[in-house]
């Protein structure tokens, strides 16, 4: 048919080659077609941050990327992070500051989280809450998330 | 009353302590389970046409093009349902005169509301499901609507339906005491206010989910569902699926976020079950954002006109209310839409000593999308029409509102007493959460502050909530009247043979850390260290019959019931150790995985030793030992109706009056949940529950249209709470255990949604009030703030 494609992307260090229909939004041909279900889906329309991910070092919400845009990219979801450094840091200040409830805004509340780490963002927690602030999280107060990355910011990031 | 014991807090135990859930390890590696991330063999999608205005006749359902579309399977009407569903009725004996006709899942040849299931297309992706969709052709003549519910009941609205004389559903009356004779009274200050509840929704972050499974061999139903109460749901598609209920499987797995939204029988989950027994395959449905704004349940939408009267000397002496709330066309199945008016005026005025109480409510039906229980039922209206009042009535005879708040609070050593509405209250304490908010705060210098600022123009607010929350239902609820809906739970605790102990149990985990604490108290009280601990939830098959999460019953009613079972499989395990170490059983007792002697604390055999030597070498016992090391024990509040809670509450606001824009300076609040097991987890659910209330109270409203269109379905136009404007919220406890039980813990979970919008109004109001002006409409919209401010007077 003359609306799939065919891509290859590198989805945290494999490397998958599939044809797909070219109006597959990346989030749901990271879901569907390869299993890749930690990244959620919480509006589609690009306003909660649930989908948000890392492609070549950008954090992205992929519900507003189609799949073959993706193509030729390196990405990182949730499941791909590792568990030392700025991602192994804030996996643990989470877990511990409870920065979490339900879990389902956490892939993308993480992507933020080292998005900001990452650029350097001080232990400063109205910068951190403005920083977050493309992250809906209906369970938490939020505070406990923004003390969690604060604590990873107070340590050097890293 | 059995309880509460004391000796939990001590040094290396669980309960009490800021334990780490052992779910997030999971959660933070994306190794959660959710509804949509599973896939079954040969399974199909669902996706629905829905109503486009809010009442209309069907005409006629043409689904020739869209069966062209390729990997549609099957295209559902709502007759195709009429053998395969009993209809459904959300009526309860309790609510007497509660009225309510018949449902089905898809609209027959009426639609009711806009958003209501015509038809459903099942196909091979959700995606081409929604490209059917869009080709069915429907044709609608539309009828007239009755969307305004202050009209709803009046002569000239179109009756929703005709069999009854009007679109009332319930009506109640509260009459205690005489208010009338308050009011004749000539050393009396009356005021009286108009509140208005704005129409807001629970907004989860994963939306509403199912996979249903049909295997005929074995006429066996498996249902994964993201919601709260697996056993209620087995029984509805049992009795409504025409299914033995033992071959009906209810799976609830990690579930993103529930606040009541995921406890009602939808239309659309309930098509996708029947339509996979029909089918005889899995069907996957995943409603999608504008599909939960326009179908997820709606709450809160009431007007309130509120009176209150008050002596000189700031003593409550009457409240009086009257309140209408419209519910959509139908009263949802099988909680009801009336439980929410029922509790407003069950609440109002709790905290207090009300000598005199007159309430009315009545509960309409209109053309809109169903209302019922959300998080909080009915307690942020309540408090706010009581503390709203309380206000009003410290400004009217000049006295400080904390002042007015203590001279009526139901004073600390006066329990038990009864609200004026009759309910039963223990163990409460709103003098010392009061005394302790205030210290907290700094009252004082922060008034002092914004009494500064005003002379500068800058408009600060300061306002307070003392309230009541309902929490560890009994069958008072809903049992009494009729609904298979459970107010027990259960336990099960088994010792494995590795060492570990296995807990099973029927309250259900939607983030709140219900799988931690259970984990927690099983630790504790069986005397193990946490790891050694696993948590299953959330499966009607292998855990036992329960409620599962709703009104704030995990910690208090699914808490006990583990205590329970912990202790009797220490019991087991001690009488099979006294046997084989011959020693008496009151002489052992269980440490850190061992089982030891009291006293010196001499490990003499550790568990993994005694359970092998049961499981597997059961020839060196004796032949008539019992060998269970599995105990099960179920609870249920049985000397009250309810375990009420209490919290006192106050948020700082500053109100932009060039621009009408609020800000959320500071929140503080000051809960007594009883014993606390997890003061992390129950902190941050105090926290993200308050942030909820001011969503409610400053930004969150479903709007619609005359017509009855919902105008804001995506979340760019309905706003939600983010975390740049929110403020920090200041959590602090009292500990009243309940002596209902014996670990004392009552429910935390609803507290802060119960309490915010009432503290937010007042704190609104406080800085109005030198302007000469007041608003009680929730939410406080920029624009609803600049209309206010219109009258003001800012010399
Ligand atoms: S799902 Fe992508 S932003 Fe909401
Ligand atoms: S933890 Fe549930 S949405 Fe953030």
């Amino acid at each position: 048919m003359a609306d799939t494609r065919t891509i290859t992307v590198n989805v945290n260090g494999e490397v998958h080659t599939n044809t797909i229909n070219v109006r597959k939004n990346l989030i749901d041909y990271l879901r569907d077609d390869l299993g890749f279900t930690g990244s959620h889906v919480g509006c589609e329309h690009g306003v909660c941050g649930a989908c948000t991910l890392d492609i070549n070092g950008e954090t992205v919400r992929s519900c507003l990327m189609l799949a073959v845009q993706a193509d030729g990219t390196a990405i990182t979801t949730i499941e791909g992070l590792a568990d030392n450094g700025v991602a192994g840091d804030l996996k643990k200040s989470f877990a511990e500051k409870n920065a979490l409830q339900c879990g389902y805004c956490t892939p993308g509340m993480l992507a933020s989280a080292i998005e900001y780490i990452n650029a350097g963002g001080n232990a400063d927690k109205d910068k951190i809450r403005r920083h977050i602030s493309g992250n809906y999280c209906r369970c938490t107060g939020y505070q406990a998330i923004v003390e969690a990355i604060y604590s990873v910011a107070e340590n050097g990031g890293n | 009353m059995t309880g509460p014991r004391f000796d939990f807090d001590k040094p290396g135990k669980y309960i009490g302590q800021p334990t780490k859930r052992g779910d997030t390890k999971r959660l933070l590696r994306g190794r959660g389970k959710y509804v949509d991330d599973l896939t079954l063999p040969r399974m199909l999608h669902a996706a629905f046409l829905r109503s486009p205005v809010a009442h209309g006749k069907i005409l006629s359902i043409d689904i020739t093009e869209a069966k062209k579309v390729n990997g549609v399977i099957r295209i559902f009407k709502g007759s195709d349902f009429i053998d395969v569903v009993k209809p459904y009725v959300g009526v309860l004996s309790h609510l007497a005169g509660l009225r309510s006709p018949p449902q089905m899942p898809i609209a027959i040849d009426r639609v009711l509301w806009q958003g209501e299931p015509v038809a459903m297309v099942v196909a091979t992706s959700r995606a081409i499901a929604e490209d059917a969709v869009s080709l069915i052709e429907m044709d609608l003549e539309e009828l007239p609507a009755a969307t305004n519910m202050e009209t709803a009941l009046d002569k000239e609205e179109p009756i929703i339906h005709s069999e009854y004389d009007s679109n009332l559903s319930w009506e109640r009356t509260v009459d205690v005491g005489d208010v009338e004779e308050v009011y004749k009274r000539d050393d009396v200050t009356i005021v009286e206010k108009q509140f208005r509840f704005g129409r807001h929704t629970g907004v989860p972050l994963e939306a509403r989910s199912i996979i249903a499974n049909y295997d005929p061999s074995e006429n066996q139903l498996d249902v994964y569902y993201s919601g709260q109460a697996p056993h209620m749901m087995q029984n509805i598609y049992s009795k409504h699926l025409n299914i033995p209920e033992e071959n009906v499987r209810v799976i609830s797995q990690d579930v993103g976020g529930a606040f009541g939204i995921k406890i009602h029988t939808y239309g659309d989950e309930f098509a996708a079950t029947a339509v996979a027994k029909i089918m005889e395959r899995p069907i996957k449905f995943i409603a999608d954002r504008y599909e939960s704004f326009m179908t997820d349940i709606h709450a809160r939408d009431h007007v309130v006109n509120g009176k209150m009267a008050v002596s000189k000397d700031g003593k409550i002496l009457a409240i009086e209310f009257s309140d209408i709330t419209g519910i959509g066309p139908f009263s949802m199945y099988p909680r009801t839409s009336a439980i929410e008016a029922n509790q407003i005026l069950n609440l109002t005025g709790g905290p207090y000593v009300v000598p005199n109480y007159r309430a009315n409510s009545r509960v309409v039906f209109q053309n809109k999308n169903m209302m019922c229980q959300y998080r909080a039922v009915g307690h942020p209206v309540a408090m706010a029409i009581c503390d709203g009042l309380v206000e009003e009535a410290a400004a009217a005879i000049n006295m400080d509102s904390v002042e007015l708040r203590k001279l009526n609070l139901i004073k600390d050593n006066a329990y038990p007493t009864t609200t004026a509405s009759g309910l039963k209250l223990d163990d409460l304490s709103h003098h010392k959460a009061i005394n302790k908010l205030v210290e907290m705060m700094d009252y004082e210098k922060l008034k002092d502050e914004n009494n500064k600022l005003r002379n500068e123009g800058v408009h600060r607010g300061i306002g307070f909530v003392s309230m009541i929350e309902i929490t560890n239902p009994s069958p008072a609820f809903y049992g009494v009247g009729g609904a298979h809906i459970a107010s027990q739970d259960g336990a099960t605790i088994r010792l494995g043979a590795g060492g570990g102990i296995h807990v099973s149990s029927s309250v259900t985990e939607q983030g709140q850390g219900t799988n931690a604490i259970l984990a927690q108290i099983a630790a504790d009280v069986f005397g193990v260290n946490i790891d050694m601990v696993q948590v299953t939830t959330g499966d009607t098959k292998t855990t036992p019959y329960g409620g599962g999460a709703w009104a704030s019953r995990g910690a208090g009613i699914g808490g006990e019931a583990v205590y329970l079972a912990a202790e009797a499989l220490k019991d087991q395990v001690l009488d099979i150790a006294s046997v084989m170490l011959q020693s008496k059983p009151e002489d052992l007792n269980i440490s850190d995985g061992n089982v030891v002697d009291i006293g010196s604390d001499d490990n003499r055999i550790s568990l993994s030793d005694l359970a092998r030597t049961v499981y597997y070498r059961g020839n060196e016992l004796p032949s008539d030992m019992p060998l269970e090391l599995i105990a099960t024990r179920h609870y249920r509040v049985t000397d009250m109706p309810f375990v009420f809670t209490n919290a006192a509450m106050a948020a700082h606001i500053e109100l932009d009056v060039e621009t009408g824009i609020i800000k959320v300076l500071n929140f503080w609040a000051v809960e007594d949940c009883g014993r606390v097991i997890n003061p992390m987890l129950v902190d941050e659910q105090i926290r993200g529950g308050v942030v909820q209330g001011i969503g409610s109270a400053l930004y969150e409203e479903c709007l619609y249209s005359d017509e009855g269109q919902l105008l804001n379905v995506t979340l760019a136009d309905y706003l939600v709470p983010m975390a740049a404007e929110m403020p920090e919220i200041h959590v602090a406890h009292i500990e009243t255990p309940t002596k209902t039980s014996v670990l004392g813990a009552k429910g935390a979970g609803e507290a802060g949604t119960g309490g915010a919008p009432a503290a937010i109004i007042n704190a609104v109001n406080n800085a109005l009030r030198p302007l000469g002006v007041t608003n009680f409409q929730i939410p406080m919209t920029p624009n609803r703030m600049l209309e206010t401010l219109k009258a003001a007077n800012f010399k």
